[in-house]
């Protein structure tokens, strides 16, 4: 009992107000250096003994102390043996645009009709949701928020989350535009009287008709004059072009084949599968077509009684030996998405290693969102956006952070539910 | 001639048969009564299974059988039938129909629940509907008569299959000629039972199995209580139950697991029931023998699945696969048990399948005569009417059927099925069967024809030389008349026709495309060699087909044998002894009959299996406190309290979960109730032995029950407003009603005077006296703090709180009330109750001296909980050690079984997880899970399996392409989804 108090006294340093939730931190001027931190670049690298420098929010030199002398600039932090990362992004997810799931009027993530893709999540993220700021502490820093439901859910966007408003907290604004693909294979509506087992879906064919007629019905009105504006059609034209990415919803092995010769016959240029269970049958096909794959949350259960009870778990390590561009998503989840550290971590049990783990929550990530430039890993000319933690912060025991920054902000660890845990030990303290 | 003699005159005679009703008035003829009698002779007559009379005679009078033997005596005013070489069978009887009786449709009502009954004067719950007597809802249907009588049926007992209590059915002969007058042969004939509801009420109450279970054992229990004089008003539904109770008792039930729970219940409330089973016995025979019921079996074997797109092939499970390669073994496993069973239609798209069904079962090992028996004798006793039925026997009904030869045999074809001495014919015996290939000689033309199905739908190629020409062809009476055009693409046609008879050539009158008139003759060819291989090939598919081995359990990733207890030692583990010992680095683990036997340094093995466990983590099972695995359903949602209610009947030991479970390291779960309701069910502990009983793997001394508090149980987040209590306040004025109502019925039970049996109010005396404890589902401080002072203010404790999400700001409280907190690690959000839940909640709860673990509500979290305890360290720093004990003793100490599991300590239940490293790192997979000495999974084995899958569900599919390429009906791809069940499930989809 004693150790424990110990702990949380220590944590009391922290101010005690309680409020709906943490102030955002002030824009990065100046230098600072970070010293004697474990850096795991998110490349695969490990410097064991790194020199971070950072200057007006960019990471402007990462070094090995133990070759390279570097005269230390503005605030110096000392993390000796600390490691350093860089922020976990969180793809597929559905934060701050929902708040509480069981009450509607909480919800925003899903907008009626079938064609959305000029529906925005951007516009609706609530930036001071309690649910955002709970996934710092974890080191998830960045996020991509995703509308939900129909044929075209909408577009998604990429938020860093520590903001006033929506509009600071987009990072990218309509990363992509995101599409759920019909099943071959549906679920029967026991509602109407039918089997509620999966059956082939007679419409399966049709369904996909549907798709492509919209696609071309777009093209075909990006050629005309326009004059009279088609919101569904104007907002494809990103896809078209290539300067958007197309997210494909997909699951089922006929089904991503199928996505691969559409992406073929459609001339889509930048198109991104999701969920992807059954790649791991295609990955070879997957790995031609340089399509990447963004996962489904590792932590779900076999789909089939048959499946292997840890299919899940070694998804990533099938398809990353196979060639595979591959980043692990969250399944459209929303506070679910602070566990994304430890996604990556149980991939380790099935044959990557920590640094491969990393990448496919980091560098790959960045990538397929096209902000490699910018984001992913600790690298000379990107944001400085990483934390630091006391230890391996793919594992529970070790995802305790203590600095994180975003473009050189030093954002707050504490969140709606740290200053509770404190306020309440500090109640049994008074009458201990 | 024979033939013809045997069919003349028919129609009359059925004629006289029909007015036989004495005391009626006639006004449209004379009284004319028919006295004669009608004396079957030459017959192989099959009395009974096994008893077989050649050359036999049958008398029979007035729709019953006078007299059956060698030799009859002949009454003088008898129409002799010669039945030469023609065999004699009694007609089957069908135990389980709902012939005649239309179940009622499905209402739907308004939005909101209904809780109340809707009926006044009957038991208070609609779905017992003891009182219905289906002679109400009966109309003869003569078209559902007709294919019954074809597919050989004489008589039915047929019942209103709506309800749980179904009343008493009816026994009809299925005598189409007669009036229902003549056909009713009993107004009572069986009482009968099921676990569905009535779709006459809406009322929700039973919404689950465990509740239809529980309704129907209080059922009983009032029933008697009824039948004693103790109650003032009136109960039509128990009045009729009791008057019921000298009928034969038959319990419908839809499968293996229903059979089971049904022979509990047998046991339970000391009626027999013959259970209608759902003809996947063969899945745990050895259990459905161990009920000694009498069944009544289903033998709708299924189509094999289409499986020529592989891609629609994967949905289909290994065990759909399997169901479909083995259940045709059923009939034949239920004989070689030694049960009594009947066999029925019920359950076939049409009775006219029975016998392409019976072929297959004949196929997979059917003995013929036990198959007559189940559609005969077995029938008629289970019925109470062996005299009467079932049998060629005097006295009993003269139905009986004609064949060509022996039953089921593959040449044989059935005549007629006489019902009530009255004719059925089903195919005429009259027709001459000319199926063959013929040369016709006309108009100085030869032509070759061929016929085939002649006595079903005839059909005719005729052939010029090579040149196909079109024709038609009609058989009728005797006579054959064939049509077909000069050639191919003329149309003047050339007719002929014949009278036909056993032997070729046949002649007669040809008009030519001219309109001239000629003559022609046909005479057969012989037989050619074409004819012969085909047969060869029919041959062919009566070897037997190759049957899959059962596993345990019979799904994907079962065991062929069914894995036993192994002495084995863990050389040089860290060992995670969860006693003062604490983490022992480089010692030894011995298991030996089950037990954890020794612990330390350099143990010698003896004859025991060495597992080297060096730089391998060895710990105590993981036991999870809320798990809603393994379950057919979870919620009986129907009533506030549902304290009757038993998890453990609604167990399905299949599971897949189990498995997975265990590839996790659980070796204990405890399936919990939901929290529809603030007084939830009964749980059952289950240790997880993959591929055992379900009373192997329930620990019955574990008893423990769900309470649930918050929204969920005043129905917050789903539409529906009249059920009390819809507010915290309402909760607990519930419990406190309950528990006092408990108090004064323990206090009448100890009294002496006579008490009405009520499980719900006996469950909550358990409570009451501490011999059964509550785990109750609960979120915020107020409702937490308020369940502990109305335990206090009848003087016991609650045992655990589950979820517990704001036991933080109580923890000195409960602490104080001695209870415990099982908890998750990190949930929050999912509604508006969990808006201050933090994941700190477990390191708070154990820091002021609560017992505390973390559990997982959800079967996917359930496999990682090693993970999900060492997110406590995470928030809020619990040291490692403690931080296991959240999954493995602690909870153990919630179940009160730390006697037996939880920790490694000898003597103790050897339930031990050999980790591939740290225990609560992410990369920590199980390589060993065991549940009292038995290993139940094993990495290695998995893979091994993994591999059997495969194979078997590659050798079924070619199996199953096989049959379409038969040409066998194939049924399309589907899944079986499976329904994943919480807390807040409500409806069970399967």
């Amino acid at each position: 009992m004693k150790t424990f108090k110990k702990l949380y006294i220590l944590l009391f340093f922290a101010v005690l107000s309680l409020q709906a939730q943490q102030t955002p931190a002030p824009v990065q001027k100046g230098d600072i250096t970070l010293t004697g931190g474990v850096a795991h670049i998110g490349n695969g690298e490990v410097i064991e003994n790194s020199l971070i420098f950072i200057t007006d929010g960019k990471i402007v030199g990462v070094y090995d102390a133990t070759t390279t002398k570097r005269p230390l600039k503005g605030e110096i932090i000392k993390i000796d043996g600390q490691h350093v990362y860089p922020s976990f992004i969180a793809l597929d997810t559905k934060l701050g645009l929902i708040e509480i799931e069981a009450v509607r009027a909480t919800e925003d993530q899903d907008e009626i009709g079938e064609y959305n893709p000029h529906i925005e999540a951007i516009v609706a993220y609530n930036a001071e949701s309690k649910v955002v700021e709970s996934m710092r502490p974890n080191g998830v820093l960045l996020a991509q928020t995703v509308p939900q439901g129909g044929t075209i859910s909408g577009e998604s966007s990429v938020v860093q989350l520590d903001a006033w408003n929506w509009e600071d907290a987009a990072i990218k604004r309509g990363d992509g535009i995101h599409l759920n693909w019909p099943n071959s294979f549906r679920r029967g509506r026991w509602w109407l009287g039918e089997d509620a087992g999966y059956s082939p879906n007679k419409e399966y064919a049709s369904n996909i008709t549907e798709i492509k007629d919209f696609m071309s019905q777009s093209a075909a009105y990006e050629a005309g004059d326009s004059s009279i504006k088609n919101l569904p059609f104007a907002a494809m034209q990103g896809v078209l072009d290539g300067s958007q990415n197309l997210y494909v919803h997909v699951d089922s092995e006929k089904e991503i084949l199928d996505v691969l010769k559409f992406k073929e016959e459609m001339n889509i240029d930048k198109l991104v599968l999701v969920g992807a269970y059954r790649a791991y049958k295609v990955a070879d096909e997957i790995a031609k077509a340089d399509v990447p794959v963004i996962l489904a949350r590792v932590h779900s259960l076999p789909e089939a009684e048959d499946d292997d009870y840890n299919i899940s778990f070694k998804m990533a390590a099938t398809l990353v030996e196979a060639g595979v561009k591959v980043a692990l998503g969250n399944s459209g989840e929303y506070w679910e998405a602070r566990n994304t550290p430890f996604y990556a971590g149980q991939t380790t049990a099935h044959g990557l290693s920590f640094e491969d783990a990393l990448q496919l929550i980091t560098k790959n990530a960045a990538e397929i969102l096209g902000m490699s430039d910018q984001v992913g890993t600790l690298e000379n000319g990107k944001d400085a956006t990483f934390f630091v933690s006391t230890g391996n912060a793919l594992e529970m025991k070790g995802n305790n952070l203590t600095h994180a920054f975003i473009n050189g902000r030093s954002i707050s660890l504490e969140s709606h539910q740290t200053e509770l845990w404190k306020r309440y030990m500090e109640k049994y303290d008074r009458t201990e | 001639m024979n033939k013809k003699l045997f069919f003349t005159g028919w129609l009359l005679f059925m004629f006289c048969m029909v007015s036989a009703q004495e005391y009626y008035p006639v006004n449209d003829g004379v009284k004319s009564i028919n006295t004669n009698y009608t004396l079957f002779k030459n017959a192989t007559l099959h009395l009974s299974p096994g008893k077989t009379i050649s050359n036999g005679s049958l008398l029979i009078k007035d729709g019953k059988i006078v007299s059956v033997g060698k030799s009859v005596d002949s009454p003088k005013n008898a129409v002799v039938i010669d039945l030469e070489g023609k065999h004699v069978y009694p007609s089957f009887v069908e135990a389980y129909s709902t012939f005649g009786v239309k179940t009622p449709e499905r209402s739907f009502g308004g939005r909101s629940p209904q809780y109340e009954a809707t009926r006044e004067g009957y038991y208070w719950n609609d779905h017992i509907r003891a009182e219905t007597n289906a002679l109400d809802a009966f109309k003869y249907d003569n078209k559902a008569a007709k294919d019954l009588v074809e597919a050989g049926f004489g008589a039915v007992s047929t019942h209103m299959a709506d309800g749980l209590a179904r009343g008493n059915g009816i026994l009809v002969a299925l005598n189409s000629e007669g009036n229902t007058a003549e056909r009713l042969l009993d107004t009572r004939s069986a009482q009968f039972f099921s676990f569905n509801k009535s779709n006459l009420s809406q009322q929700s109450y039973p919404s689950s199995v465990m509740g239809s279970t529980a309704l129907i054992r209080q059922v009983f229990e009032d029933a008697e209580w009824y039948a004693g004089g103790n109650v003032d008003t009136r109960d039509l539904s128990l009045e009729a139950l009791n008057a019921n109770m000298d009928l034969p008792q038959i319990f419908y039930g839809e499968g293996l697991y229903d059979d089971l729970r049904i022979a509990s219940l047998s046991k339970e409330t000391g009626v027999p029931f013959i259970i209608v089973g759902g003809g996947d016995e063969y899945k745990r025979i050895g259990e459905v023998k161990a009920t000694g019921a009498s069944y009544i079996i289903p033998i709708n074997f299924q189509d094999a699945y289409d499986v020529e797109d592989p891609y629609q092939a994967d949905f289909v499970s290994l065990s759909q696969m399997l169901e479909w390669n083995q259940a045709p073994t059923n009939p034949a496993k239920l004989d070689e048990a030694g049960l009594t069973f009947a066999i029925t239609s019920n359950g076939l798209k049409s009775p006219g399948m029975l016998s392409s069904m019976l072929k297959k079962a004949f196929k997979y090992g059917l003995d013929k005569e036990t198959a007559l028996a189940a559609l005969t004798t077995i029938p008629a006793q289970l019925l109470g009417k062996s005299e009467e039925l079932g049998t060629l026997s005097p006295n009993a009904w003269a139905n009986f059927l004609i064949t060509s030869g022996e039953l089921f045999e593959e040449e044989t074809i059935l005549y007629e099925n006489w019902v009530q001495g009255s004719q059925n014919v089903i195919k005429d015996a009259s027709i001459i069967d000319i199926d063959g290939s013929y040369t016709l000689n006309t108009g100085g033309k030869s032509y070759d024809m061929t016929i085939s199905k002649s006595t079903e739908r005839p059909s005719v190629t005729v052939k010029d030389g090579e040149t196909k020409l079109g024709s038609k062809v009609a058989y009728n009476d005797g006579w054959l008349n064939v049509t077909f055009t000069g050639d191919a693409d003329k149309k003047e046609y050339t007719r002929v026709i014949a009278q036909v008879s056993p032997n070729t050539p046949w002649s007669g009158k040809a008009i030519l495309p001219d309109g001239s008139e000629t003559s022609f003759n046909i005479s057969k060819k012989p037989s050619t060699e074409t004819e012969e291989e085909e047969k060869e090939d029919d041959d062919k598919e009566e070897v037997a087909p190759e049957v899959m081995p059962l596993t345990y359990p019979n799904v994907a990733y079962g065991y062929e044998e069914k894995p036993e207890a192994e002495t084995i030692l863990f050389k040089n583990a860290t060992v995670w002894t969860n006693e003062e010992a604490g983490i022992l680095e480089e010692t030894d683990v011995l298991v030996k009959n089950g037990k954890i036997a020794k612990v330390g340094k350099g143990l010698s093995a003896g004859g025991a299996k060495v597992v080297d466990a060096t730089g391998k983590h060895l710990t105590s099972g993981i036991i999870d406190e809320h798990s809603h695995i393994a379950a057919f359903s979870i919620n009986e949602s129907g009533q506030n309290s549902s304290a009757e209610v038993r998890m453990k009947d609604a167990v399905n030991p299949d599971d897949i979960d189990i498995y997975r479970d265990l590839a996790g390291g659980v070796t204990t779960i405890q399936l919990l109730h939901g929290s529809a309701n603030p007084i939830g069910g009964q749980s059952a502990v289950m240790k997880l032995k993959w591929g055992s009983s379900i009373d192997e793997m329930v620990l019955d001394d574990a008893k423990f029950i769900k309470f649930a508090l918050g929204e969920n149980v005043k129905q917050s987040n789903w539409g529906s407003y009249s059920r009390f209590p819809q507010t915290r306040m309402g909760v607990q004025q519930m419990f406190t009603d309950y528990f006092q109502r408990a108090k004064e019925y323990e206090a009448k039970k100890n009294s002496g005077e006579p008490y009405r049996t009520d499980y719900e109010m006996e469950t909550l005396v358990e409570i009451l006296n501490a011999d059964r404890f509550i785990t109750s589902h609960s979120y915020v401080q107020s409702e937490i703090n308020m369940l502990m002072k109305v335990a206090e203010s009848f003087d016991f404790r609650i045992n655990t709180f589950t979820h517990i999400l704001e036991g933080y700001k109580v923890a000195d409280k409960m602490q104080e009330h001695g209870v415990a907190g099982s908890t998750f690690s990190d949930w929050w959000a999912y509604k508006y109750e969990v808006n201050d839940a933090i994941p700190y909640n477990a390191a708070i709860m154990w820091s002021q001296g609560v017992l505390t673990g973390i559990n997982s509500d959800d079967a996917e979290m359930s496999r990682r909980l090693n993970q999900e305890a060492a997110k406590t360290m995470k928030y809020g720093g619990v040291p490692e050690e403690e931080a296991w004990k959240f999954v493995t003793l602690n909870p153990a100490k919630m179940l009160h079984i730390d006697d037996r599991t939880g920790s490694i300590k000898e003597g103790k239940d050897a339930d031990l997880v050999l980790w591939s490293t740290y225990p609560m790192s992410v990369s920590a997979v199980a390589e060993k899970t065991m549940v009292e000495g038995v290993v139940y999974f094993d990495i290695e084995t998995d893979k091994e399996l993994k591999e059997k899958v495969e194979a078997k569900k590659n050798k079924l599919s070619t199996m199953m392409l096989g049959a379409k390429n038969k040409g066998l009906k194939t049924q399309p791809a589907k899944k079986n989804e499976k329904q994943r069940l919480d807390c807040d499930t409500l409806e069970t989809l399967y």
